[in-house]
């Protein structure tokens, strides 16, 4: 296979100015990932600072309405309240192995932001963030937790103003910065190396719900179910599974209100089609003649117009189903959880959670569903307090 | 092998003891009629090479300059139909050598062959995807060389004489040099006080490695520093100073009228 590609998917599609740093990434992982002390060092912040390995929860309440066993992988809490971190640390690890002194990385609704930054702020390194100006505004709690640890917040005020433009930016702003800086992506997405990176960062939470699922269940799941946006808390929840046939792996996309005409987050379960945006060839939202169309969400998480290629290409192999719910379904399933289990999820995860509540009565009876609880739900209480007043 | 148009047009400016000069346009700036009468004086006043843009929602390698222009293009209706479309009707009135400069992805939603055909047809000579790195070019090549439509290669001070020798290889037409670790339009690579060395090295490198031309690109902003120039390029593009001068209330001649 090509390099950078899985299946048809993937590549390099970024001006010539980006190849230099992309090759020293590319030479990075290969020589410093898989050395004894950067495993060891990763591995001890992994344990010391972001709390590994985190909880496999199961849901005593929620399976008996269900007649399912529902699992959580909780990286809820993880520090930082989302599995970000497990991505920032690793990047920020490698950025000071390569003798970067800053880090720059888009943001959307500001959570790879903040991982970035509390990152930054760990190992000595500067960070500068960039994100759209419409986010900036909706997302001003997380704008200032990356102010409070140092970050600079750039807000991106062209195109749409939001994390399709941010990413623009950070790409810009890489080709001039990238002696000093090393741009830590925060998805499974966008030019190889970093849907390898991202996803070799991720995958410790299949490798900790695949032990943990053998030692508490004594079995391996029947589902594995995520939510996918850009797709990095999907790929990490389903790589150790992969060779796992029998379990089945769900990725769970944002279908935004599912009304006719509105936008939506889905490129994969609803209307995408190959193309190439941000240096990768996957499946887009976009016009016929090739424009990105912009992309909606509940869940700022999910809000993105384009899918990591692996899943594209998982989608095209048919080892995992990419299925889509509605902001409703998810706004319900934040509600349901917290109410039956104690934990709040956040609305990205809620999609994943949606999905499966919505769809149990077609399971097997007494199956194994292990759900990706991504993140918590602090940040989305105002859109949360909002629906349930509507509601009312 | 024929010598390609876009060379030719290059080593005429040479012959006069001149740099080619290169304007850019986005397709339909400023606005949908007046682009065809700038792109006529352009052409009229002393264009070698008349560089055409295809507007992309998501221009990562363009400045603000460039990127406004461009969404407004977009805004307005622009698509390669269109610029295909009125450049077919067009055919042979521009002394000028023609390269569309743009993103893949409406290349590729076009098709990739349908867009070598029909560029051909229409009377482009070459084009700049900006997203296209060596790595990535094996299929715009074969969809491209079969119609004898060159994929003009872009390079920068970061590129390696070992990558330059990769796209130097089979270079048709000319190379576009990007004189600054940036976006176009942000910042100028040198004023009039001279030359910096890593870039004076830069050119020397991509002329060593090309058998074309070398077209020096992004920050260009005063004529003075065409002199410095002078026997390291072949040729200069003009990108987001042509659109600052039509959106200063200026027009195209008198723009090259600067630079000539």
């Amino acid at each position: 296979m090509k390099k950078g590609y899985f299946g048809e998917f993937g590549g390099q599609f970024v001006p010539e100015l980006l190849m230099p740093p992309l090759l020293e990434l590319e030479d990075a992982m290969a020589r410093i990932l898989p050395s004894k002390e950067f495993r060891d060092e990763l591995a001890s912040e992994l344990k010391h600072f972001v709390g590994r390995p985190t909880a496999l929860t199961f849901c005593p309440n929620l399976s008996a309405k269900l007649g399912v066993k529902l699992w959580l992988k909780r990286e809820d809490l993880a520090h930082g309240g989302a599995h970000k971190v497990n991505n920032t640390i690793g990047q920020a690890l490698l950025a000071k192995k390569l003798g970067k002194t800053r880090l720059l990385a888009e943001t959307g609704a500001g959570q790879h932001g903040v991982a970035s930054a509390l990152a930054a702020a760990r190992l000595g390194l500067e960070c500068t963030i960039y994100m759209g100006a419409t986010d900036v505004e909706r997302q001003s709690l997380n704008v200032r937790r990356m102010r409070l640890f140092g970050a600079e917040v750039v807000a991106v005020d062209s195109g749409t103003k939001t994390l399709k433009d941010a990413i623009n930016a950070a790409l810009r702003a890489w080709i001039a910065e990238q002696e000093t800086t090393h741009y830590c992506f925060g998805t499974a997405a966008g030019p190889h190396p970093f849907p390898l990176l991202v996803r070799e960062l991720q995958a410790i939470i299949s490798r900790e719900a695949r032990t943990q699922m053998l030692d508490q269940a004594g079995c391996l799941p029947d589902y594995v179910v995520a939510c996918v946006g850009g797709g990095s808390n999907a790929i990490g929840a389903f790589h150790e599974f992969v060779p796992d046939a029998k379990v089945r792996l769900v990725g769970v996309e944002a279908a935004g209100t599912g009304k006719p005409g509105d936008w939506h987050s889905a490129p994969l379960s609803k209307q995408g089609s190959p193309g190439v945006l941000h240096g990768m060839l996957t499946q887009l939202i976009q016009t016929d003649e090739g424009q990105i169309l912009p992309s909606h969400s509940i869940a700022p998480g999910l809000d993105y117009p384009g899918v990591g290629p692996e899943h594209a290409a998982y989608q095209a192999s048919g080892r995992a189903l990419y299925v889509s719910v509605t902001d409703d379904v998810a706004l319900d399933a934040f509600v349901e959880l917290s109410r039956n289990e104690g934990i709040m999820p956040a609305l990205e995860s809620s999609h994943a959670l949606g999905w499966v509540l919505k769809n149990a009565d077609g399971f097997k009876p007494g199956s194994n569903v292990v759900v990706c609880l991504s993140g918590r739900g602090d940040k989305d209480l105002d859109i949360v307090n909002d629906y349930l007043a509507q509601k009312a | 092998m024929s010598t390609n148009i876009l060379t030719k047009r290059i080593e005429a400016a040479r012959a006069k003891g001149r740099l080619a000069l290169i304007p850019f346009l986005p397709a339909g700036y400023p606005d949908k009629k007046r682009f065809w009468d700038e792109i006529d004086a352009l052409d009229a006043s002393g264009a070698d090479i008349i560089e055409i843009g295809m507007p992309f929602s998501d221009p990562v390698a363009d400045g603000p300059v460039v990127e406004h222009a461009s969404l407004k293009c977009l805004d307005a209706g622009v698509n390669l139909k269109w610029i295909l479309g009125e450049l077919a009707a067009r055919k042979g009135r521009y002394q000028a050598g023609l390269v569309l400069m743009g993103y893949l992805n409406p290349v590729l939603q076009y098709g990739l062959e349908a867009f070598a055909r029909d560029a051909v047809s229409a009377g482009v000579h070459g084009v700049i995807l900006a997203d296209v790195p060596f790595e990535e070019s094996d299929r715009v090549h074969a969809a491209f060389d079969p119609h004898g439509l060159v994929l003009i290669p872009l390079v920068g001070l970061n590129t390696t004489p070992a990558r330059m020798a990769l796209y130097g290889a089979d270079a048709k037409g000319f190379v576009y040099f990007v004189s600054v670790l940036g976006t176009t339009g942000v910042r100028a690579s040198f004023d009039t006080t001279g030359l910096p060395a890593h870039l004076k090295q830069g050119l020397e490198t991509a002329k060593a490695a090309f058998p074309v031309p070398v077209a020096l690109g992004f920050g260009l902003k005063h004529p003075d520093q065409l002199k410095e120039l002078a026997g390291l390029v072949d040729a200069a593009v003009f990108g987001s100073a042509l659109i600052r001068h039509i959106d200063a209330g200026g027009d195209s001649k008198g723009f090259m009228q600067i630079w000539k």
